[in-house]
């Protein structure tokens, strides 16, 4: 099987604090650690464990500047065949219907039978996967937490919805699935690994070599605008409990003691 | 504003979600004087249920019956409000996971702008509708501006818009025969019901609930031995189940547990709105995080700002002395 997986740079809440900057035009950048997003690293692995269950390949893709080069370099150690780099000027400011054209036009220059993403990024718009099977006429379906592979026509999907329960689907391929947290456990990528695949050469293609018109994406083709930051005034929010441990944990007690948190 | 919205109404058994009553005050959010259409797919007496139920709130009900759409698949749900949704219409679909399935790809289909995940709107300026969303797990908010010329399409968060006393007599309009084909290159197969654990963390008053914060798998013991020492039962967040660090039927939220208890006690947890969607009731929540800008702080009655590495243990203790 044939397997493209869509993947993206960004700041690893895990390790950042994020704080928007003085002026609300963006976030501070400066220091933060960046990371490949957390679901399409699950996605990776899954294409990972297809490929080699029923053969095929897995290329890794991203949007992005050359930093985003890294996160497809840290893939490929992980163990996908190949990355693609998709970078130009003229794709800064896209909006989402931006990505997912960009994407499209080099995945029509292949030949991919299934085609993955993370269920959300960054931003938790959620709309890469839907908004691309929507252009390449393929079939759709989000938030997957199972892949059953027994045929090479079709495949048995399971979606993660509310509750906790497993919507059970059969889905034509190619397709486009949008894969959820959880769904596997991706391997350990280790600084040899890294290092393993350091001198590989990764294509990057532009807006030309894709055929993309300039206008069409970037901020000039874009609808959607993001156009500030900002912290929300938070109401009321908690009792924040100062003093030493020693204090708060006496406080704490009491608390919990008056609101039955306590047997 | 000339262009129509619509309200994608998602239903249950004969009832129509929560949603429902919230999408139409987001619709008049956008416009005070709009007349919104809801449109309602389903069949049998069960759609007919649902269409009585959201007509006392839309002046318009479009309803689709169709044997296909007895069970809610999105991609003959887009394929259906592709063919009927005239161009430029504003559709308001609810932000679930049938909402993230069905969306961003009628989005594509309409030839519409799509805004994912909207928690605010505030009016049109220019022909741009201005929204408001979250990024980063709630960590920041952000104002988005919306081409609305052609159309488009807005997932709105549940509860963001509260459902108010809007009335209505609306009429319902049969649209199954304009609604084509209902075919779909991906056949739905049953519900694999979530898998009963060896505790039920809904019939616990008090939850000791532990998220990313805890960092390692054994550090688990410190949140157990919290919850021993108060008679607690310890819960968690979505990331320590995709750990496998506890079982599934452990976790809070709208992927997991809904859960009613009087205390909750969140240790390292964020408090991203799919985990608070969980947790009903209004608990006193207490939160234990070194991150003081988590977005749990914003929900939680009692904060501490520190590591619950280091002071959860010594809380435990100071219980147990007491005892």
């Amino acid at each position: 099987m044939e397997i493209l997986v869509c993947v993206k740079r960004v700041p690893d809440t895990a390790e950042n604090e994020i704080v928007v900057n003085s002026k609300g035009t963006d976030i501070e950048r400066g220091d933060l650690v960046y990371s490949v997003n957390e679901w399409d690293n699950y996605a990776v692995e899954e294409a990972i464990q297809i490929r080699d269950r029923v053969g095929g390949s897995v290329t890794v893709i991203t949007v992005g500047d050359s930093d985003s080069e890294e996160i497809l370099r840290r893939e490929m150690a992980m163990g996908a065949d190949k990355g693609i780099l998709l970078s130009d000027d003229a794709f800064n400011g896209s909006d989402g219907r931006g990505i997912a054209a960009i994407l499209k036009a080099e995945i029509e220059k292949g030949k991919y039978d299934l085609i993955l993403t993370g269920a959300l990024a960054d931003d938790g718009a959620a709309q890469i996967g839907g908004m691309l099977a929507a252009m390449l006429d393929m079939p759709y379906a989000s938030v997957v937490n199972k892949i059953e592979t027994d045929s090479d026509k079709m495949i048995r999907i399971g979606r993660e919805i509310e509750g906790g329960n497993q919507e059970m689907s059969e889905i034509d391929l190619p397709c486009v699935l949008s894969i959820q947290t959880g769904i596997n456990e991706p391997r350990y990528v280790g600084i040899r690994g890294i290092r393993k695949v350091a001198s590989v050469e990764i294509p990057v293609h532009g807006a030309k070599d894709l055929g993309i018109a300039a206008g069409s994406v970037g901020a000039a083709g874009a609808r959607v605008k993001r156009v500030d930051y900002f912290v929300p005034p938070t109401g009321e929010g908690a009792e924040i409990l100062e003093g030493s441990s020693d204090e708060i944990a006496e406080k704490l007690i009491e608390l919990l003691k008056s609101k039955g948190g306590i047997k | 504003m000339t262009q129509q919205i619509f309200a994608y109404i998602t239903h249950k058994n004969g009832t129509a979600d929560d949603s429902a009553f919230e999408l139409i005050v987001a619709a008049k959010k956008i416009d005070s004087s709009a007349s919104v259409t809801a449109v309602v797919c389903g069949e049998g007496a069960d759609l007919d249920t649902v269409c009585k139920q959201v007509a006392a709130v839309y002046p318009e009900v479009w309803k689709v019956s169709n044997p296909a759409l007895a069970y809610p698949n999105a991609e003959i749900v887009r394929g259906v409000l592709a063919t009927l949704l005239p161009a430029g219409a504003i559709t308001l679909v609810p932000h679930d996971t049938f909402g993230m399935d069905l969306s961003p790809g009628l989005s594509i289909k309409l030839n519409a702008a799509f805004v994912s995940d909207v928690v605010g709107i505030e009016g049109i300026d220019n022909g741009n509708l201005k929204t408001v969303r979250q990024e980063f797990g709630g960590q920041v908010s952000t104002h988005v501006l919306c081409d609305i010329s052609a159309g488009a399409v807005l997932n709105i968060r549940s509860g963001s818009f509260l459902s108010d006393d809007s009335k209505a007599s609306g009429s319902v309009v049969d649209k199954s025969g304009q609604a084509g084909g209902c075919v779909s290159r991906r056949r739905f197969l049953q519900v694999v019901a979530a898998e009963v654990g060896d505790v039920d963390i809904t019939k616990s008053d008090v939850l000791v609930s532990v998220g990313r914060g805890i960092e390692e798998q054994e550090n688990i013991s410190i949140a157990q031995e919290l919850a021993d020492a108060i008679g607690a039962v310890v819960s968690c967040s979505r990331p320590i189940v995709d750990a496998k660090w506890l079982e599934k039927s452990r976790q809070v939220g709208t992927s997991g547990k809904t859960v009613k208890p009087k205390v909750y006690i969140a240790l390292g947890i964020s408090g991203s709105f799919q985990h608070l969607g969980g947790l009903k009731g209004n608990p006193f929540i207490v939160a234990i995080n070194k991150n003081s800008k988590a977005p749990i702080f914003q929900v939680a009655d009692i904060g501490v700002v520190t590591d619950l590495l280091e002071f959860v243990p010594e809380l435990t203790q100071k219980i147990n002395e007491m005892k």
